[in-house]
C-alpha cells in the first residue's frame, strides 16, 4: 500500500533533528559550511543533504514569522523525474510503498533534464552525474520501521503511515488550523506522497513548496513516452 | 521542576520566560504542543524572536535584565484587577500574615542594609526585622481577611502599586499593549481549575537578582493558585540531562545531599549544627517537615563513615569539612582564589571551565597558577589545553597537566535525574572506548590512593581513613551499591508500628530515617529509590495513575517517595476536593459520616504526607489535617519570603553593567548585595559609551554546552559552524554591518570574532527615550575545534558579577560593543 508523509509545518520548530537523522541512517558526509547570516544550514539541498529545513523570517500581516520548511522529496504519485528518466534500472517506484527511488544507474541520464523535471526542485547531482535524492527510508520501511526524520521528530510535526490515513490526518489537521491561519492550505496533496501544511501562502517558505508553473513537469517527448505507455518501455523510446 | 515534562501537556497557559525551550529542550515541544493543540496558549518573552516565539501565540520582547519589572508589573495587575485566587490565596499562602512593624522598604532598600566596603559582596541585610508576627503560642498571627494594614498582602498591594504599565514599560523596553496582552492572559489561570505554567532556565538565573526572579514568578503562582496543580508549577529546565540529580546530590558548595546545609566552622557540634537547621513550629497544623532534620544529617553521616560513626564521636560530625563563617567557596570564589595563587591543585571533572566560565580569560589565567591541573574528560578541551591557547606563552605556564580520559554516559551504568525528578536508571551500552574509564572507577580508585596515602602520613587523617569505600565489586565502581548507599540501610534492627526491620536491609523510605544511628542515607530525598522491592529507578511500566494526567507513576521512580507533583495537597480545596476536576491530581477518598471524615485515605499522585484535609465536609476545622506547604516552616506558601539574601519581596534593580542612567523605581541602581570580584581581569563598565549594547549569551539547539561533544560532531557543526553575534537591521545599519559579515565583538573583558546575523528578530529597545540596542551570541564555542581556532567563547565577555544567593553569573545581561572588523 501507498504510503505518505504528512508535514504539519504549523508545529515544526525546527529543532533539525530530521535533518541529521537523515544523514545518519544514510551515513552521508557533512558538508563544509559557513555561517552566511542565517541559522539555516547548508544553504540547499545537496547530493549528500536529502532533507533540509528552509528558515525563512517573514512579515506577514505586520507580525513577524519565522517559518520552518522541512524541505525533501515529494515521492509524487506520478513522478515527473521518473517519467523524463524513463529508465527503470535508474529511477523507478516500489509498488510496495510508493516511494520514488534513484540508483546509481542514474549517472547514465542525463541529469539537468532530471532535476529540471521535478516541480519542486530536488535530486541533485553528484561531480559525475549520479542523481541523489530522499528514499523516503524506503529500507527503514520494508522493516516496519518509521522514516528516521519521522522518528526523530519531538513534535509531531512529521508523520508516516498510508496514504489514505496520512490524507486523513492532512485535512482534520487543515480544518483545526484554519481557526488560528485561515489562509492555512495543504500543498498538491492529490499529486504527492510527502503532504505539507502551511499555514500562510506557500511562496514565504520556499520557492518550490508548490509543484513550480515555471518548472518541473514533462516535456512534450517524454509525453509521448507515457502516452505509448509500455510499449514505449519495452521499446526503450 | 515542581512538575515534569509530561505535565506540561495539562496547562491552560504555559508562560516561557528566561528560556528557550523549542531550541534547549526541543523534546519539551511534544507536550508543549499537545496542550496547545487542546486549546493552551503559549506565551514567549525573550528579548529575541527565537524558535521558541515563532510557535508562541503571544510574543513579547523585553531587555535583558528586567523580568523583575515585567513581572512585578503583573503582579500589580493582578492586584488591581482582583484576578488572584481568593480561596488559594487565603488559606494557603502567607499572604494574612502579619509582618514585623519594624520591617520596611525605602527607595530601594529593605529594612537592616548594610554595605560592605570589602567585598566582593556588596552589601548584606540584618533580617531580624523581616520576621512575623506570633501569638502567645508561638503561632503567626494570621487575618484571613487579608485586610490588616500590616498583613503581607496589603505590604505586597503596596510594593508592588509602582510596577504601572507606564514604569514598567519604560524600564523593560516592552510596548504596554504587549504587556497587557500577556499580564491578561496569564492572570486568567486565577480562574479556579485553570493552570498556568512558567518553563525557565538559565534566562532567569543567571542575573545578580536571578533569584529573585523566579521568586517573582512564585508569588504569581501562589496568587493564581498554580502550584501542587496539573499543568502549573515553577519549573526549571535543567541544562544538562542530570543537573537535577548533581545538585541533589550536593554539586554545589553550600550543601550537603538532600539540601542539607553545608557546616560552618562555628557549628562545631553536631547538637549546634543540627539546632541551627531545624526549624520550629508552634503550629499544630503546620508539618514542617525540616523538623526531620536531625534524622537526615546523622543518615547521611552514618552513609559517609559506616561503623565508624558512632554517638560518642557525633557520628564522624567533626570530620565534616567546614566552611568558614560567611566565606563563599562558589565557582567565582575558586577561581578568584586560584587568581590569586591561593589554589596549588585543581580537578577540572566533566567540566571546561576555559569556555563555560563567565569572563573565561579569568580562568584560563588562573589556571595558569596552579602546580597541577587533572583533567577528566571525555576529550581533550580549552581548559586541558589552556596553556596552549590564544595569547598563552607555555614557556611562562609551570601547571603540569594530566588527562584522565572519561566514558560517555552511554558507556556506563547508573541513573540520571531528570528536570522533573525523574531518576531513571540507564545500561551500559558500549564498552568504554581505549584506555578511558568510567567516572565511578576513577574516584573510587583516586580515594582508594588517598587512603593509603594517609595510612602512612598527612595531617587530619580521620575523614580519609574512616571514610566508607566499599563500592566496587570485583574492583570495579558498582552502581548498584552506590544506588542502595543513597537509598540507605538499617545499621540496628528498627521496630516500627509492629514491623521489625532487620539490620542490613534498605530502608523502605525517609519517614523510617533515624537521628539516632540506626539507619543511614546518602541522600534522604532519594530514600525509597532502591529498596527490598528493587530498583525503583528501573521500572518502565506505561500504566497512568487514577486521575490518568501522565504521571505513569511505575515509569522510573520521582523523588521524594515518587510524587510527581510536589505540594500536591494545595491543588484541593480545605475539604480535600480537587479544585479541578477534570485534571485532578490527588483528592480525598476517606470515608465520611454526619458530615465528618472518619478514615483517612487519598487517590491520585503520592500526596504531600498522609494526613487528613483541613476541614470536613461540613467545613468544620479538624486538628489533625495539615497546611499544604509541607516544608515551609509554617505550611505556607511563602509570598512574605523572609530566607534570601536580598529581600523579602522581590525588586527590580538593573545588571551591574546596563545602559540606563538611572533606575526608574528607585534611587538603589544595582542590587544592594549583588557580589562583584575586584581583580584587575574583573572590569566592569556600565553606562560606558565604549560598550553601548546590551549583550547577552544563549545557546542554540545544535550545540551543547561548551561543544565539547557537539564541535567535533561533523554534522552538527555543519548545522552551526561559525560563532554568531544575532543583531537588529536597525543596529547593522547603524554600524554599517553587512548580514554574515565577520564582525568584533568586545567587552571591559574581552573580545572575540563572531560572524553577524541581521535579523528581524532582534528590535532595538525604547527605554524611556532612548533607543537601547541588544545583541546575542552563543556560548557553545572554544578556539580548540573547529580547527581554524577562530571560534572563540562567548564567555570572553561575560562578567564577574552575581546573584547573592547563589553567585550565579550575570552571563545574561551584560554590555558590549560590535565594530566591523
Amino acid at each position: 500500500m501507498t504510503k505518505s508523509i504528512f508535514v504539519d509545518t504549523t508545529i515544526c520548530t525546527a529543532c533539525r533533528g530530521c535533518q541529521v537523522s537523515c544523514k545518519q541512517w544514510h551515513d552521508l558526509p557533512a558538508e563544509k559550511t559557513k555561517n552566511v547570516g542565517s541559522h539555516q544550514n547548508p544553504q540547499d539541498l545537496s547530493f549528500m543533504t536529502y532533507k533540509l529545513v528552509r528558515m525563512r523570517e517573514e512579515i506577514i500581516d505586520n507580525h513577524l514569522q519565522w517559518l520552518f520548511f522541512p524541505d525533501q522529496c515529494r515521492h509524487c504519485v506520478d513522478a515527473p523525474c521518473l517519467a523524463t528518466a524513463f529508465n527503470e534500472d535508474a529511477i523507478y517506484q516500489d509498488p510496495a510503498t510508493g516511494a520514488i527511488l534513484y540508483t546509481q544507474v542514474t549517472k547514465k541520464l542525463a541529469a539537468d533534464e532530471i532535476i529540471g523535471s521535478c516541480p519542486y526542485n530536488i535530486p541533485r547531482k553528484a561531480e559525475d552525474g549520479t542523481l541523489a535524492k530522499c528514499d523516503m527510508c524506503n529500507d527503514r520501511v520494508h522493516n516496519g520501521l518509521k522514516p528516521a526524520c519521522v522518528t526523530t521528530c519531538p513534535t509531531g510535526a512529521m508523520n508516516f503511515g498510508d496514504r489514505e490515513e496520512m490524507l486523513a490526518m492532512a485535512k482534520s489537521r487543515l480544518a483545526t488550523v484554519k481557526a488560528k491561519f485561515p489562509k492555512a492550505m495543504l500543498l498538491n496533496p492529490d499529486e504527492v506522497n510527502v503532504i505539507y501544511l502551511v499555514a500562510f501562502d506557500p511562496k514565504y517558505y520556499s520557492d518550490y513548496a508548490v509543484a513550480s508553473s515555471g518548472r518541473g513537469g514533462i516535456s512534450r517527448s517524454v509525453a509521448l513516452r507515457k502516452m505509448m505507455g509500455p510499449l514505449a518501455k519495452m521499446m526503450r523510446v | 521542576m515542581t512538575n515534569h515534562w509530561i505535565d506540561l501537556k495539562n496547562s491552560d497557559c504555559i508562560l516561557i520566560m528566561g528560556s528557550n525551550a523549542a531550541e534547549n529542550h526541543p523534546i519539551s515541544f511534544k507536550y508543549i504542543t499537545q496542550a496547545q493543540l487542546k486549546g493552551a496558549t503559549v506565551i514567549s518573552v525573550d528579548p529575541r524572536f527565537t524558535r521558541t516565539s515563532s510557535k508562541a501565540d503571544i510574543y513579547a520582547p523585553l531587555r535583558s535584565g528586567t523580568d523583575i519589572a515585567f513581572l512585578g508589573g503583573m503582579i500589580k495587575y493582578i492586584l488591581d484587577n482582583n484576578l488572584y485566587n481568593k480561596e488559594y490565596t487565603e488559606n494557603y499562602t502567607n499572604a494574612g500574615f502579619i509582618v514585623n512593624k519594624n520591617f520596611g522598604f525605602k527607595d530601594g532598600l529593605f529594612s537592616g542594609y548594610k554595605k560592605n566596603e570589602e567585598g566582593p559582596s556588596m552589601g548584606s541585610y540584618d533580617k531580624s526585622t523581616w520576621t512575623f508576627d506570633m501569638d502567645e503560642k508561638g503561632v503567626p498571627v494570621v487575618d484571613r481577611t487579608l485586610a490588616n494594614k500590616q498583613s503581607v498582602f496589603q505590604l505586597l498591594k503596596a510594593h508592588y502599586s509602582r510596577y504601572d504599565l507606564d514604569t514598567v514599560s519604560s524600564v523593560t523596553g516592552t510596548s504596554k499593549e504587549d504587556l497587557a496582552t500577556v499580564y491578561k492572559a496569564y492572570s486568567a489561570t486565577g480562574a479556579a481549575g485553570k493552570a498556568g505554567t512558567i518553563m525557565y532556565a538559565m534566562g532567569w538565573t543567571q542575573h545578580t537578582v536571578g533569584v529573585q526572579i523566579i521568586r517573582t514568578m512564585s508569588m504569581i503562582q501562589l496568587l493564581l493558585g498554580n502550584m501542587g496543580v496539573a499543568g502549573g508549577g515553577v519549573n526549571a529546565l535543567r541544562g544538562e540531562s542530570n543537573v537535577q540529580g548533581s545538585t541533589d546530590q550536593a554539586l554545589l558548595w553550600h550543601i550537603l545531599p538532600g539540601y542539607l546545609k553545608i557546616p560552618s566552622s562555628s557549628m562545631d557540634t553536631l547538637d549546634a549544627y543540627n539546632t541551627k537547621w531545624t526549624p520550629k513550629s508552634n503550629d499544630p497544623l503546620s508539618a514542617n517537615w525540616w523538623q526531620n532534620y536531625p534524622k537526615y544529617s546523622v543518615s547521611l553521616l552514618k552513609s559517609y563513615f559506616g561503623e565508624k560513626a558512632v554517638k560518642d564521636n557525633q557520628f564522624g560530625y567533626p570530620w565534616l569539612p567546614k566552611a568558614e563563617d560567611g566565606k563563599s567557596y562558589s565557582w567565582f570564589d575558586i577561581f578568584d582564589s586560584m587568581y590569586k595563587k591561593e589554589i596549588k591543585g585543581f580537578f577540572a571533572w566533566g567540566m571546561n571551565p576555559a569556555c563555560s566560565g563567565s569572563n573565561a580569560q579569568k580562568v584560563r589565567e588562573a589556571m595558569g597558577n596552579l602546580d597541577w591541573l587533572v583533567n577528566v574528560n571525555l576529550f581533550d578541551n580549552e581548559t586541558g589545553s589552556f596553556w596552549r591557547g590564544p595569547g598563552m606563552d607555555p614557556a611562562k605556564i609551570g601547571t603540569e597537566v594530566f588527562m584522565l580520559p572519561a566514558a560517555a554516559s552511554v558507556e556506563k551504568e547508573g541513573s540520571i535525574s531528570n528536570s522533573g525528578r525523574w531518576m531513571q536508571w540507564r545500561y551500559q551500552g558500549p564498552k568504554p572506548m581505549g584506555n578511558s574509564r568510567p567516572d565511578g572507577d576513577i574516584i573510587l580508585e583516586l580515594g582508594r590512593r588517598l587512603k593509603e596515602a594517609y595510612k602512612t602520613d598527612g595531617v587530619f587523617k580521620e575523614p580519609i581513613l574512616n571514610l566508607k569505600w566499599d563500592y566496587d565489586t570485583h574492583g570495579e565502581f558498582d552502581a548498584h551499591k552506590v544506588a542502595k548507599e543513597i537509598n540507605g540501610y538499617f545499621h540496628e534492627d528498627v521496630k516500627v508500628g509492629e514491623t521489625v526491620y532487620k539490620k542490613g536491609t534498605l530502608v523502605p523510605s525517609f519517614a523510617f530515617l533515624q537521628s539516632n544511628g540506626s539507619t543511614s542515607s546518602g541522600n534522604w530525598v532519594y530514600c525509597a529509590s532502591y529498596t527490598e522491592k528493587g530498583n525503583m529507578a528501573a521500572r518502565r511500566s506505561n500504566k497512568d495513575a487514577a486521575n490518568n494526567i501522565g504521571l505513569y507513576p511505575e515509569f522510573a521512580w520521582a523523588w521524594p517517595v515518587n510524587r510527581r507533583i510536589i505540594y500536591n495537597r494545595a491543588s484541593v480545596d480545605p475539604k480535600g476536593r480537587p479544585y479541578d476536576e477534570k485534571d485532578w491530581v490527588v483528592r480525598f477518598a476517606g470515608e465520611e459520616k454526619d458530615g465528618k471524615y472518619t478514615t483517612s485515605k487519598w487517590e491520585g499522585d503520592i500526596p504531600d504526607g498522609p494526613w487528613y484535609p483541613l476541614q470536613n465536609p461540613d467545613g468544620t476545622k479538624r486538628e489533625d489535617g495539615r497546611h499544604p506547604f509541607i516544608m515551609t516552616t509554617h505550611g505556607h506558601g511563602q509570598i512574605f519570603g523572609p530566607g534570601l539574601a536580598d529581600g523579602p519581596f522581590p525588586e527590580h534593580y538593573e545588571p551591574i553593567e546596563c545602559p540606563v542612567e538611572k533606575n526608574m523605581f528607585s534611587a538603589q541602581m544595582v542590587n544592594p548585595t549583588a557580589v562583584v570580584y575586584g581583580t584587575k581581569a574583573d572590569s566592569h563598565a556600565t553606562c560606558d559609551p565604549r560598550f553601548p549594547f546590551v549583550g547577552t549569551t544563549y545557546r542554540v539547539s545544535e550545540h551543547w554546552q561548551t561543544g565539547l561533544m557537539t564541535r567535533p560532531q561533523e554534522w552538527l557543526l555543519e548545522l552551526q559552524p561559525n560563532v554568531f553575534v544575532e543583531m537588529s537591521e536597525e543596529l547593522a545599519k547603524l554600524k554599517g554591518i553587512a548580514n554574515g559579515e565577520r564582525v568584533k565583538v568586545s567587552s571591559a573583558r574581552g573580545a572575540l570574532e563572531c560572524t553577524a546575523i541581521v535579523t528581524k528578530r532582534f528590535k532595538p529597545f525604547k527605554i524611556g527615550y532612548a533607543t537601547v540596542h541588544q545583541v546575542g551570541i552563543p556560548w557553545h564555542y572554544g578556539w580548540r575545534w573547529p580547527e581554524t581556532g577562530t571560534e572563540e567563547s562567548a564567555n570572553l565577555l561575560t562578567p564577574s558579577a552575581g546573584d547573592p544567593n547563589t553567585r550565579i553569573p550575570e552571563t545574561k545581561a551584560f554590555m558590549v560593543n560590535v565594530a566591523k572588523l
